[in-house]
């Protein structure tokens, strides 16, 4: 028995896919093992299967084949249901489109997945939200509508809702894909004080540059982990997350 | 998630297209209005009829003679002189099923007052007549045994008549004339309206049956006997007793004989106005019911379009951890708000339909409050029954389908 155990271990996790009675085999034999407090960037081409190992991570999908441990529970064998829970618990998601619900406020769309919750309790709901919005530096725009908020402020809006819930894991599909390069920094460097605060930080991107924030690459191709290495140039992000929130306000 | 802010979401997202749930809504608006209305209308005409029907006398039994016949030429109703005083006082006899037996000598006289005169019917009857007929006393006082013994020349004067010769003013202790014969007005009736016929029930006199048998008529033509059973359920044995006791004075012992009197009482009549009244509340209830059946398929159209369009919403929702019940219900629920809206809104408009053309028409309008408790039941279960497809439909989406669909 591991004394640390793994936040996330896969052993041998396959997909496949039929498209028009074609066999796709998306994942083909990945293994994985992830600590807490890693901060990992998942590169590769599309179609490489980055993307439904991230699903699969983040129990939005099923692995045809293998194993997968999320904080040493089985959860490969689990129904709908019980994904449902584990995704409301245990991870925590940013997209690249943000996914906010529109013409609902900040405050709200990050007490969202509370409101899920089957064990928080309601009293405690606003009072989560808030303290995730300041960590993200936005306690100033609790009742915004996102279409009020710039595109960084969504994001990272979006990434509070992601740890409200104290997740094991925050999973980012692409977080600075749609964001211009200044504001990519500010997200990133948002992602950082994070991790260094010990959240687990799963990111998926195809820019180098974003990778390099990280602290460990891996690589995908063809269904297959490609490369698995430690960043030894990481960039750090100039701004801390919350020391000059006005200093940060891109917009208005 | 809290039923409290499942309802504010369901609330937020009607809302967010107002329009569009208007227009939608109006299916159920329109039939849940037709609904309350017609039955507001149709229970208040059913209360009317059964009121004039009751008007006409409690548990009264008419009884007429039958028609002359000779010659090949037939009189009216009660053109023969079949009905007798001794008729009377035979029923009379009779307490177990009937309570009051009274004569009714009908006459048609003018009658003087002073300066005026008017036409109208002056009925010989008994003591027992108001009992019978439902009428009361407006001032002064009825004839009594002794009056009728004594063939008085007493009259108690109808609305109608009253307003006629009596303008403004209270005719009791004046006196008046029929056909030249002095009467003393004793009382005057309260006003009961026109009855079920049209007839004014007002327009009437009323003198002790033996004053108008002897003074004004040929001492034996009764034109009718009404007779009051004691209870509504002892009605029927009431009317077949009065039968026996008739057939048996008329000696018409032989089965064979016909009744030469006719026997009819209002149940008869309450019972066939409910039969025209039950068949138009079940037509309507038809109409009404295919309106919320159009309404219901307008919330299910709308609610699939409202889950198309929010696919997005629904895969985040179930990203960040909402199981496919949670997304069930919040669906379900606000395709019930949105019928439970139209049910609203509908028993608003139907009410105030009812009352408008109640009062425009004069019509009678009961609304019956277990009929909006219905109503409103009925919309939450049409919206449940419309919105669980689409709701399902929700659902059942693939989360990660659901959070690429652009």
């Amino acid at each position: 028995m591991n004394m640390i155990m793994e936040t996330i271990k896969l052993n041998n996790i396959h997909k496949a896919f039929t498209l028009g009675g074609e066999t796709v085999k998306a994942l083909d034999g990945v293994s994985l093992a992830i600590t807490q407090g890693e901060f990992i960037a998942v590169m590769g081409a599309s179609g490489s299967g980055k993307s439904t190992l991230m699903n699969i991570m983040g129990c939005l999908d099923q692995a045809s084949g293998g194993e997968y441990f999320l904080e040493g529970i089985r959860v490969d064998t689990m129904n709908k249901n019980q994904l449902a829970d584990i995704r409301n618990q245990k991870i925590g998601f940013v997209f690249q489109g943000f996914n906010l619900l529109p013409r609902t406020s900040a405050l709200e769309n990050v007490e969202l997945p509370l409101l899920y919750s089957r064990t928080s309790r309601p009293k405690m709901t606003r009072d989560r939200a808030v303290a995730a919005l300041e960590m993200v530096g936005l306690a100033h725009r609790l009742d915004h509508h996102p279409n009020q908020l710039s595109g960084g402020q969504q994001q990272r809006v979006a990434i509070a809702r992601a740890l409200v819930n104290d997740p094991a894991i925050i999973l980012a599909d692409e977080p600075t894909g749609n964001l211009d390069s200044r504001t990519t920094v500010d997200v990133l460097s948002v992602f950082q004080t994070l991790n260094d605060n010990g959240i687990t930080l799963i990111l998926v991107t195809h820019e180098a540059d974003v990778a390099s924030y990280a602290k460990r690459i891996i690589r995908m191709k063809d269904g297959k982990i490609q490369e698995d290495r430690a960043v030894e140039e990481r960039s750090f992000a100039a701004v801390p997350v919350s020391g000059n929130p006005k200093g940060k306000d891109e917009n208005q | 998630m809290k039923w409290r802010k499942l309802i504010k979401v369901a609330f937020q997202s009607i809302l967010k297209n107002r329009m569009r749930s208007l227009l939608t809504t109006l299916g159920m608006i329109i039939g849940v209005a037709s609904v309350i209305s017609l039955l507001a209308l149709g229970k208040g005409s059913q209360e009317d009829i059964k009121k004039q029907v009751a008007s006409l006398g409690t548990n009264m039994i008419i009884i007429h003679p039958d028609s002359t016949f000779s010659g090949g030429v037939r009189g009216g109703s009660g053109s023969q002189a079949t009905l007798t005083m001794d008729d009377v006082a035979s029923l009379r006899e009779e307490t177990e099923f009937i309570r009051y037996v009274s004569p009714d000598i009908r006459l048609s006289e003018q009658i003087i007052a002073g300066k005026n005169n008017w036409n109208t019917s002056v009925n010989g009857v008994s003591v027992d007549y108001l009992g019978i007929r439902n009428y009361t006393l407006s001032g002064g006082s009825y004839f009594t045994a002794r009056d009728v013994k004594a063939k008085s020349k007493v009259a108690v004067l109808g609305k109608t008549v009253v307003d006629e010769l009596f303008p403004g003013q209270d005719p009791v202790g004046t006196r008046i004339r029929i056909r030249n014969v002095p009467f003393m007005v004793i009382g005057t009736l309260n006003s009961k309206g026109q009855s079920s016929m049209g007839m004014d029930q007002d327009d009437i006199v009323l003198i002790p049956d033996a004053t108008a048998l002897y003074r004004l008529s040929d001492g034996k033509t009764l034109r009718a006997v009404v007779v009051s059973a004691v209870s509504e359920e002892k009605m029927t044995q009431a009317q077949a007793r009065a039968t026996t006791i008739l057939r048996r004075n008329h000696k018409l012992n032989d089965d064979d004989d016909e009744d030469d009197f006719h026997i009819s009482n209002q149940t008869e009549i309450i019972s066939m106005a409910g039969k025209v009244t039950g068949t138009l509340t079940a037509l309507l209830s038809a109409i009404a019911g295919v309106s919320l059946l159009v309404g219901g398929i307008g919330i299910m159209n709308i609610m699939l379009v409202s889950v198309t369009e929010r696919t997005r919403e629904i895969g985040i929702r179930m990203a960040i951890g909402a199981r496919s019940g949670d997304i069930l219900i919040q669906f379900l629920i606000e395709a019930v708000i949105l019928s439970l809206i139209g049910g609203v809104i509908g028993i608003l408009v139907g009410l105030g339909i009812a009352y408008g053309i109640g009062s425009v028409m004069g019509a009678t309008v009961l609304v019956d409050p277990s009929i909006i408790v219905l109503a409103v039941a009925f919309t939450a279960g049409v919206g449940v029954f419309f919105g669980f497809y689409p709701a399902r439909k929700a659902a059942q989406l693939n989360p990660i389908e659901a959070l690429r669909y652009e």
